[in-house]
């Protein structure tokens, strides 16, 4: 497959348009009148909130979703891409977040995945294949053996890898979701080094982060989505951080929301009941320490994919730390599994509530599975159990109010307040909570944000991880941004907004 | 079972459908139990008589011990498929501690009767532990570790008789495995107080809600802070367990101890267990199943029997039987993950 333009349009045409497009799901509007344009030879940033309305965009450009409103263009021609395959015939590739890389294959077996050169005789021609994966490499000055396995190689080689895949595609357009969101400093300068150069070919990309100083070092024009819309398209010039968040979450609105903004109320004369000191896990902790005190929230902001996950994994003993101590009221504990960890006091509530519920088994085995060694000795208690199920479904307002009802049958926040359940019959010493109030219906999050208050107040220590600034600022009294693994800045007192947190993650 | 009938039960206009659906599983095997004593009522004059259903919970009372641990380790979602080279195996070390007739050429040690079956005992909780070191602490799957441990306990029983048969063991084995009671075999009375103890372990103990809710989601079993390896551990010593009993009344039964002698016993008491509904993927069925699985199973052996079938046609009917259990088995956890309505 030759890169050759296929020529369309005149000289001016845009590379890419996007005109007067909306798109809804089910009712609801995700994409309103969105009007985009990306220039020939142009590295173009995309920022916005969760939910601002990029990855929709990204997915019309890509293929993914095919039913929209309005028009686009690709080299002055209207086109409907019917897939991804499609778009990527129409030189528009993505490279996810998540790559899509086989591990246990040879770079080479990667770079043309699905379309390996053959031999007359119809076989692989490796020697080929490999050769010319050794050169396109080369182009991205990378050194590579094209024979060694994907797996063995560190992320950043392989997401070029990929990127090298979808550019031996075809590819004009590239879409790149948060390329640098699990890189090191020398692996996005490297990264950055390879966008300069494509973009010298006359290729376009478009680079969708939350790291607002990545988008800012490498963009030439930068567009801001806020609540389905898009806001504006600026030259990089004209923007600098400050202008980019106020674009994000509106001048105005910054004072007036509430979840905007928080007065916060950490007391260091609270009793310190875990401590994680200096925690290195992999890629995902580096050397991060934390403090959770009884009676407080205390809150965890960053970005997907900054080491929150592994973070709650660690602390309820499913995942083993690399180097560090976790100290319980003083005392250093080893959480060598999840039982260990909540009967040393410890409980999680992970970010899918299907990891911890039995979808077709009744409420009352959801809630009493946690506390069976609590309830009864030898023989079960089903009576008992029944009685506490009913009483939590009581108080958290689960509806309906059946213990015996499948869970599978009740809607999600209903869902989520069952798992929360599960810890409230005997309060933990600690609780933790992953996304607590993500998706779910107004009513229902305001039912979850009363509950942990008022375990709070009861003298609970209480760590929430969110990816949404809301969130955090709703809840916590003390905060502590994170970004890729480490501890970036800590709140503990006084007025913090919203743009305090996307400044320091 | 109660639990489970009463939920969907509610379903409203779609009760009876959804009803049906939620126990497929429970109907199937009990229709073709029904299905099968009608037919060989009809095709053999005399297969319908209160000696031969004797008969028929004598030839599957070992059987059903082995299932019995078995279905501990099925309800979990693992396999055991070492169970029949355990019983072999032990079968044979309560021999080796026996003192042999003179024309019994084996180098064995004799001992105390109690003793012998004690240390016998310690041996089938060896096997189980074994496996489940390396299932839950190596991490190895348990459909490859119990298949190492079937050759190791092969190769125990191989070691201990070298090629010869012993015949006697210690008096209370003797009694248990080959006499009776008020003219019951104790082997049936045996079967029937373990699929009893074990019913009761499965549907009113802590322990037993924990083999189900393991089985049922693993993963949220972990995440609500059950100790998974302990249970899985739990129930692959359980079935070491429950097959070496079996294999020590299985020798006397036979009367003789010898290499190979179980081996159809591995099939038969996996099929028990599946036959009867409990679900391949885990946390579904019980001990019901199993004993409609066992009497399935043995109806069809003994039935064929009395109506005079090629004896190799047998061995393909009951391979046609065991895949059409297969099928309903998944085909109900198919339904039932369509089941109570997609997550809202």
């Amino acid at each position: 497959m030759s890169l050759s333009d296929r020529q369309g349009g005149g000289a001016e045409a845009p590379l890419l348009e996007l005109t007067g497009v909306s798109k809804s799901f089910g009712g609801v509007a995700a994409l309103r009148d969105v009007d985009f344009t990306l220039r020939r030879g142009e590295i173009h940033g995309l920022v916005g909130e969760n939910g601002a309305g990029k990855s929709t965009t990204m997915k019309i450009i890509a293929g993914v979703h095919t039913e929209f409103e309005g028009e686009m263009r690709i080299g002055g021609r209207p086109v409907r891409l019917r897939s991804p395959r499609d778009a990527l015939e129409q030189g528009v590739g993505m490279v996810h977040q998540e790559l899509s890389v086989a591990p246990d294959l040879s770079v080479a077996e990667n770079v043309f995945l699905g379309a390996q050169p053959l031999t007359r005789a119809g076989l692989v021609d490796w020697a080929k294949m490999n050769a010319e994966a050794k050169r396109l490499l080369a182009g991205f000055g990378l050194d590579l053996d094209p024979r060694a396995r994907m797996g063995s190689l560190p992320v950043g080689v392989q997401q070029l890898v990929e990127l090298s895949r979808v550019l031996f595609s075809g590819a004009r357009i590239l879409i790149l979701d948060e390329p640098t969101s699990a890189l090191s400093p020398p692996e996005v300068a490297r990264l950055f080094d390879v966008l300069r150069r494509l973009r010298e070919e006359g290729r376009s990309v478009i680079f969708i982060s939350h790291f607002l100083d990545d988008v800012l070092a490498i963009s030439d024009r930068v567009t801001v989505f806020r609540n389905g819309r898009k806001v504006v398209t600026e030259e990089v010039a004209n923007l600098d951080k400050t202008a980019v968040i106020g674009h994000m979450i509106g001048r105005h609105a910054a004072e007036l929301h509430a979840g905007e903004a928080a007065e916060l109320a950490g007391d260091d004369s609270r009793k310190v009941v875990l401590e994680l000191r200096r925690a290195s896990l992999g890629r995902a902790l580096d050397d991060f320490s934390l403090e959770l005190r009884a009676g407080e929230i205390t809150g965890v902001y960053g970005f997907m994919g900054c080491g929150q996950v592994e973070l709650s994994r660690a602390l309820f003993g499913k995942l083993p730390l690399d180097e560090g101590e976790i100290r319980l009221e003083g005392r250093p504990v080893r959480l060598g599994s999840t039982a260990a960890a909540r009967r040393a006091g410890l409980a999680l509530v992970p970010e899918n509530r299907r990891m911890m519920l039995f979808r077709t088994e009744p409420v009352f085995k959801n809630v009493s599975i946690s506390i069976l060694d609590r309830i009864s000795r030898l023989l079960l208690r089903p009576a008992r159990e029944r009685e506490i199920a009913a009483g939590h479904a009581a108080d958290l307002q689960i509806r309906p109010p059946s213990p015996e009802i499948p869970l599978g049958s009740l809607s999600g926040g209903n869902q989520q307040k069952v798992a929360l359940a599960k810890w409230l019959t005997h309060l933990p010493k600690v609780l933790i909570l992953s996304e607590p109030t993500r998706g779910m219906d107004v009513g229902a999050k305001e039912d979850v944000i009363r509950i942990l208050k008022t375990l709070r107040d009861r003298g609970v220590a209480i760590l929430v991880l969110s990816t949404e600034p809301e969130t955090i600022l709703t809840l916590a009294d003390r905060v502590t941004v994170m970004r890729k693994g480490a501890a970036t800045r800590r709140f503990d007192r006084g007025r913090i907004a919203k743009s305090d947190l996307l400044e320091a993650a | 079972m109660t639990a489970e009938t009463t939920a969907p039960a509610r379903a409203g206009k779609g009760g009876l459908r959804a009803l049906l659906v939620d126990q497929l599983r429970n109907i199937a095997p009990i229709f073709t139990l029904v299905a099968l004593i009608v037919f060989f009522s009809f095709a053999s004059a005399s297969f319908f008589t209160v000696a031969n259903a004797m008969n028929i919970m004598s030839q599957v009372s070992i059987t059903g011990i082995i299932a019995v641990g078995l279905t501990f380790v099925i309800l979990t979602a693992e396999i055991d498929l070492s169970v029949a080279a355990v019983a072999n195996a032990v079968g044979i070390t309560v021999a080796y501690f026996t003192l042999q007739p003179d024309y019994v050429n084996i180098a064995n040690v004799p001992m105390h009767g109690v003793l012998a079956v004690l240390l016998t005992l310690a041996s089938a909780f060896a096997f189980g532990a074994l496996t489940a070191f390396g299932v839950t602490r190596i991490g190895i799957p348990s459909f490859i570790m119990t298949l190492a441990v079937m050759q190791i306990a092969n190769g125990v029983s191989a070691l201990l008789v070298r090629g010869q048969i012993a015949y006697s063991y210690p008096d209370i084995v003797t009694t248990l495995g080959s006499g009776s009671i008020f003219g019951v075999r104790w082997t049936i009375v045996i079967c029937i107080l373990f699929l009893a103890v074990a019913h009761v372990v499965l549907r009113y103990t802590r322990f037993g809600r924990y083999v189900y809710m393991v089985g049922g989601n693993r993963e949220a079993a972990e995440y609500s802070g059950v100790n998974v390896k302990a249970i899985l551990a739990s129930v692959l010593i359980i079935s070491a367990m429950c097959s070496g009993i079996a294999g020590m009344l299985g020798v006397a039964y036979f009367g003789s101890a010898q290499q190979n002698q179980f081996d159809t016993f591995l099939l038969d008491a996996i099929a028990a267990v599946v036959v009867g509904g409990t679900s391949l993927f885990g946390g579904r069925g019980g001990i019901f199943n199993t004993i409609i699985g066992l009497l399935v199973l043995g109806v069809l052996n003994n039935g064929l029997d009395h109506i005079q079938i090629d004896s190799f046609l047998k061995i393909l009917i009951r391979g046609l039987i065991l895949l059409a259990a297969l099928v309903v088995n998944v085909y109900a956890q198919v339904l039932r993950e369509r089941g109570p309505s997609a997550d809202g």
